[in-house]
């Protein structure tokens, strides 16, 4: 591979039933980088997403994420893997630090992970305590958001993350995921939003009919800049990425 | 895989312990089978008596359908069960995990139950060390198969209909040998009842091992 890819698909087809999810998708994605996926509602982006996680397995063409084929190695790769879909992945009935304290112990990240990642959204005091079914859908979000954050995993795959977020979360979700663009995880996110996309994403793919329109790199080696002047372009991103010594999130 | 089973059993138990499902409608409905149970046989006190065993079984076969139920219903609101598929946690060790929660559900449950005969029914509680041994041996299959078939139903649009369907035969052995094992341990049959053990042992050592290898395979086809 000519450059160090995290997400490498050709000719990526899955099927539900008789049905193409995908029919034919070829993608590439850097390591570090920040996709973003745009395309009308069912043109398969949900399923691109859920076939880079390995929950929807290849009925043909190849795929390599992080290095491992996520359908042999499923269940090594989404160790390192986080998905945020649609739905926020939470038990209603615990509170927010329970939930996010349960996804640590699960994927095992360096101690004090949850905690971190419960302030770093702000999910502090009595928002903590109470029972996540009892609390707003933007709220909601954050928790699921601070539950994927204390994984620590190194691909972040997110469908519509804004979802539900105010003004001041969606920065916050923003300067998030270029934070830990910038220390070396990738990023692919599903967004239906022009101005997130042009502000956050490094580079934005179209999704169409089960398959990637323009998800291949053409270009020079270097991971480029964000397309569009935006904090991404100011941050220590994806040039950063080649650096041996780089921090990188991983899980224990 | 056991760190794996603490956490999920742990995550599962703090579950119920705040939603108070089990507590607050489980035990009642429960409760309220053995009373149909005792009106069914009109009052006939020696008989009532003699099906006490068998009665209380089937309580703890209904209720344990819907501990599994209420333990995969969990996992499906909000999307649960894709975390969980991809939190990292060994399948094996999810199962064994929820195996442990259901389990430690029927057993509190099987005390109420036991009080319930013993108030109802007016049944004697005699040969405790082969009541408890049944009791934790049986709940243990009960809690292996449920979760097994609960993981095979939970992708389906049918699945409150379909695991009764499923699962009910499959504990029928269970349920049986439990029930002979406490009707010996009461007096009320001449054989030995921990003959019976070795029975429930088999099972559920089967119902564990098929679900501890299966387990990572049902939860893909959800």
């Amino acid at each position: 591979m000519p450059y160090d890819l995290a997400v490498r698909l050709r000719s990526a087809v899955a099927l539900a039933g008789r049905y193409p999810l995908l029919a034919g998708a070829d993608l590439d994605v850097r390591t570090g980088e920040i996709l973003a996926l745009k395309g009308a509602n069912g043109a398969g982006k949900t399923s691109l997403l859920r076939v880079i996680a390995g929950l929807i397995p290849l009925s043909g063409g190849e795929a390599t994420v992080l290095g491992l084929d996520p359908t042999s190695d499923a269940r090594a790769l989404r160790r390192q893997v986080g998905l945020l879909g649609h739905r926020n992945g939470l038990y209603e009935d615990l509170s927010a630090e329970e939930n996010v304290r349960f996804a640590a112990r699960a994927a095992r990240p360096p101690k004090g992970a949850a905690r971190e990642a419960l302030a770093r959204l702000g999910i502090r005091d009595r928002l903590a305590e109470l029972p996540t079914g009892k609390l707003s859908a933007g709220q909601r979000r954050r928790v699921a958001l601070a539950a994927l954050l204390a994984r620590r995993p190194l691909l972040w795959l997110l469908d519509e993350p804004h979802a539900g977020l105010d003004a001041e979360h969606r920065e916050l979700l923003d300067g998030l995921l270029k934070e830990v663009a910038a220390l070396g995880a990738t990023v692919v996110l599903a967004s239906h939003e022009i101005l997130t996309r042009e502000v956050l994403a490094h580079r934005v793919a179209t999704v169409s009919g089960g398959m990637v329109l323009d998800g291949l790199i053409v270009d020079s080696p270097v991971p480029d800049a964000p397309a569009i002047d935006g904090p991404a372009r100011d941050g220590p991103a994806a040039g950063n990425m080649a650096q041996p010594d780089l921090e990188q999130p991983s899980v224990a | 895989m056991w760190r794996d089973a603490l956490v999920v059993a742990g995550k599962d138990l703090r579950v119920e312990g705040r939603s108070k499902v089990a507590l607050n409608q489980v035990v009642p409905y429960s409760l309220v089978v053995l009373l149909l149970f005792g009106f069914a046989f009109d009052q006939d006190q020696p008989l009532l008596v003699q099906a006490a065993p068998g009665l209380f079984w089937l309580a703890v076969l209904f209720s344990g359908l819907l501990a599994v139920q209420r333990t995969f219903s969990i996992e499906s609101a909000d999307g649960a069960a894709d975390s969980l598929r991809m939190s990292g946690l060994e399948p094996a060790g999810i199962f064994v995990g929820k195996v442990v929660a259901v389990a430690v559900q029927l057993l509190l449950l099987e005390v109420f139950l036991a009080v319930g005969i013993v108030v109802l029914f007016h049944s004697r509680l005699e040969g405790a060390g082969l009541l408890a041994a049944s009791a934790v041996l049986s709940t243990t299959g009960v809690a292996a198969a449920g979760v097994a078939y609960g993981a095979l139903s939970m992708g389906t649009r049918v699945r409150e209909t379909l695991l009764p369907l499923l699962l009910a035969p499959v504990l029928a052995p269970v349920v049986l040998a439990a029930t002979e094992a406490w009707r010996a341990a009461l007096g009320f049959s001449s054989g030995d009842g921990w003959r019976w053990l070795g029975l429930l042992a088999g099972f559920t050592a089967i119902y564990l091992a098929g679900g501890v290898l299966s387990f990572g395979a049902l939860m893909e086809e959800t």
